[in-house]
């Protein structure tokens, strides 16, 4: 699915990612975890090809070369990008604006547009997922919503795009337990044998609800270390000094 | 084929080839405005004696006026003798195949969603179509004519409604308002006449078509609208012109009168010639647009989509002269490229327990500069009268300008006036989040866009509002990166 080798990222001359390397097989769950200021959400910008960076190394995403691409071409080739902050469209209602997304990405796939019947009916289906109340599909993108609201749209938006690689920016992030549950649920029943996933998270709190296949510890620029699911026990446990020490020895 | 689509098959699609200009033989006056040229005009329609000294007397006004210089657009000072002030095709324009069209013309006319196979779904709306002085068509006249509903070209209505004309011409907007109105009404050739009887619902739209065609050609139309007690009438006006590397002159004068009881929605979606990238050619709109609620209860509504013309300043107003009186004005205006709008509105409260809304969008892209200038003014009597004013700017880029001039005149103390303002930009993270979600740069524009005016959209008859939403698209093609 997806290949990184020695990524590197500089933002006004200032160094981020420093030669990052991370390789994730189709229907694969990885949580990346690490410190603040570790490079965690810069990894998460340049890979759906936010434009501020200065970016080297190569990314291969099935079979392309990724960093060529501009971002509309990656999510139009199955990449999602759940955001950290989500960002308010005025006057935009969600439904418009997801069938504007929908339709973008059919037609560059050689697909048609959908009709609107069917469009009803796939919304309808995804906002269950995320027990979304129906009215939120009439308000404006983002708008006025609360933090949680706007975590669960995002979760509904990739359900409803039906992405290959998903990449979820600090998902949990000001979510409530109840929020964080329905939030997880979602990303669960999108899991399947294709579908992979890379969570980015500050705590091992969410990785209760999504179990990762593995975990990598992102530290300064780099992944530091790699392991199963019990890896982010351990980080909870013993919080990130001891791997720092470990890089630095 | 409905009437209305033939008639605008003869306006748009007719002889029209290169350059989207017909090629139909032109009755010319002769370059120049003197008091012959306003004879010749008179005489061309055959008009009364009484036509012509109203014309006459304001075009020895005008001789007393001075071109306006407080508006925030520039130009070179027009030349008001390099202009010809009366064109008509000799023969009505012969309905040809739409294959003549330049094929460019006619992507853009697709583009616009009035295009042939899209003008069918107007049906129910009758038309009256102006090219450049006369008015070549009206439809769905018997029709309405059973309901006692008077919609024609002005200058029918000179001959068949003098007592109306007489009545009602400059009752709204008199011929020493302004420097453009005075010459509007010395020199104005035609335009639309229409009048609602007591008590009547218009069942259709009442929709004029304008379209400049000959060059070196000002129009100058005039429209008179009166809904007569207990009437109601929506009326929708749109315009176009061809692409020529001079600039044109537009003039025109809209008046309603709205008795008691009465309602009139006017409804534009104005795509003049706005100019090449390098802001040489396109359209001046200097447009006097006024309606007075002249009864109790009566409210007249202004709905503007401006996406054209190189220069636009244009202010339509409503006199709330009847008590409980209702006067709105939602606009759209947008600039691109070179083009320059100062344009807004002006509420007059008279009457008591007057209302007015105001709601204005602009857009700016391109090196553009798009101002927004109103006036409410509350005077003395106007017991309890209430404004709300909401101007919005929408930047596309950093080369572009955005200016608000709110006037505010507040004679009585019981006046509640509301005023609010923003500007934004259209952010690179909304850009980003779209394109994230596999919309285009292109298209996330026309998503923000299109969100930014929704409240305007939402004023405009439905067919229209479609057609101003791809305009919209279109005008703004290429404004950002």
């Amino acid at each position: 699915m997806l290949e990184i080798r020695n990524l590197t990222a500089s933002v006004e001359g200032k160094q981020i990612l420093k030669g990052l390397n991370l390789k994730i097989g189709n229907g694969e769950v990885h949580a990346i975890m690490g410190p603040n200021g570790s490079g965690k959400s810069t990894l998460a910008s340049v890979l759906a090809g936010r434009e501020d960076y200065e970016v080297g190394g190569e990314v291969t995403y099935n079979g392309k070369n990724l960093l060529e691409l501009s971002p509309e071409e990656r999510a139009q080739a199955g990449m999602f990008l759940a955001f950290q902050y989500p960002v308010e469209i005025a006057g935009v209602s969600n439904a418009t604006f997801l069938k504007q997304a929908v339709n973008s990405i059919r037609l560059a796939n050689g697909k048609e547009k959908m009709d609107s019947k069917d469009f009803l009916k796939l919304m309808k289906e995804k906002m269950a997922l995320v027990e979304m109340d129906k009215t939120m599909t009439q308000r404006s993108v983002n708008e006025g919503f609360s933090g949680g609201e706007k975590k669960r749209n995002e979760i509904f938006q990739m359900a409803m795009l039906e992405p290959k690689l998903c990449v979820l920016d600090e998902t949990d992030s000001g979510l409530d337990i109840d929020a964080l549950k329905i939030v997880s649920n979602g990303v669960n029943a999108l899991r399947n044998n294709e579908r992979s996933f890379i969570v980015i998270t500050h705590y091992q709190r969410l990785l209760d609800y999504i179990v990762p296949d593995f975990v990598h510890v992102l530290y300064n620029g780099r992944i530091v270390k790699s392991g199963p699911k019990e890896l982010a026990m351990e980080l909870e446990e013993k919080g990130y000094d001891w791997i720092k020490e470990e890089v630095a020895a | 084929m409905s009437e209305d689509l033939k008639i605008l098959d003869e306006v748009t699609g007719g002889e029209y080839k290169w350059g989207f200009v017909s090629d139909f033989e032109s009755d010319n006056a002769p370059k120049g405005l003197s008091e012959d040229i306003v004879r010749f005009i008179s005489k061309k329609k055959n008009e009364p004696q009484w036509m012509l000294d109203w014309r006459l007397k304001a075009y020895r006004h005008w001789l007393t006026m001075e071109e306006p210089t407080w508006p925030n657009v520039h130009y070179p000072k027009i030349d008001f003798n390099e202009i010809i002030y009366y064109s008509a095709p000799k023969a009505k324009p012969q309905l040809n195949s739409l294959d003549e069209l330049d094929p460019e013309i006619k992507a853009t006319f697709d583009k616009l969603g009035i295009s042939l196979e899209e003008q069918k779904r107007l049906s129910g709306v009758a038309v009256d179509a102006v090219i450049d002085s006369v008015s070549v068509k009206t439809t769905f006249r018997d029709e309405l004519g059973k309901l006692g509903i008077i919609f024609c070209s002005f200058s029918e209505a000179v001959h068949e409604h003098p007592e109306l004309i007489k009545k009602y011409l400059g009752s709204v907007v008199p011929m020493t308002d302004n420097f453009y109105a005075a010459l509007n009404s010395a020199v104005f050739s035609d335009g639309s006449f229409c009048y609602i009887p007591k008590g009547v619902r218009c069942p259709m739209e009442l929709s004029t078509y304008f379209r400049i065609n000959s060059a070196g050609t000002g129009q100058f139309e005039r429209t008179l609208i009166i809904a007569d007690e207990g009437a109601y009438v929506s009326y929708l006006e749109g315009c176009t012109a061809p692409m020529r590397d001079e600039n044109q002159l537009h003039a025109a004068v809209v008046e309603i009168y709205s008795h008691k009881d009465a309602q009139v929605k006017y409804s534009t979606v104005q795509n003049w010639y706005p100019g090449d990238k390098n802001g040489k050619g396109g359209i001046y709109n200097f447009v006097t647009k006024r309606g007075i609620c002249a009864g109790e209860n009566s409210k007249i509504s202004w709905t503007q989509v401006e996406t054209g013309s190189a220069i636009t300043w244009k202010y339509p107003s409503v006199i709330l002269k009847g008590n409980n009186s209702t006067g709105e004005f939602y606009s759209v205006a947008v600039t691109n490229n070179m083009q320059q709008a100062d344009t807004g509105t002006k509420m007059i409260h008279i009457g008591k327990n007057t209302k007015s809304t105001i709601v204005s969008k602009g857009i700016s892209g391109g090196k553009s500069n798009n101002s927004y200038r109103g006036l409410v003014k509350i005077t003395k009597n106007a017991e309890n009268a209430r404004n709300y004013s909401q101007c919005d700017s929408l930047l596309l880029g950093d080369q572009c300008g955005a200016h608000t001039f709110p006037y505010l005149e507040v004679h009585n103390k019981s006046a509640k006036v509301e005023h609010e303002a923003t500007t934004s930009k259209v952010g690179e993270d909304q850009i980003f989040y779209c394109n994230q979600r596999g919309i285009s740069s292109e298209d996330a524009v026309g998503l923000i866009v299109n969100g930014f005016c929704k409240e305007v959209f939402n004023e405009l008859p439905m067919e229209f509002a479609v057609e101003a939403q791809k305009l919209l698209a279109i005008s703004l093609e290429g404004s950002v990166g």
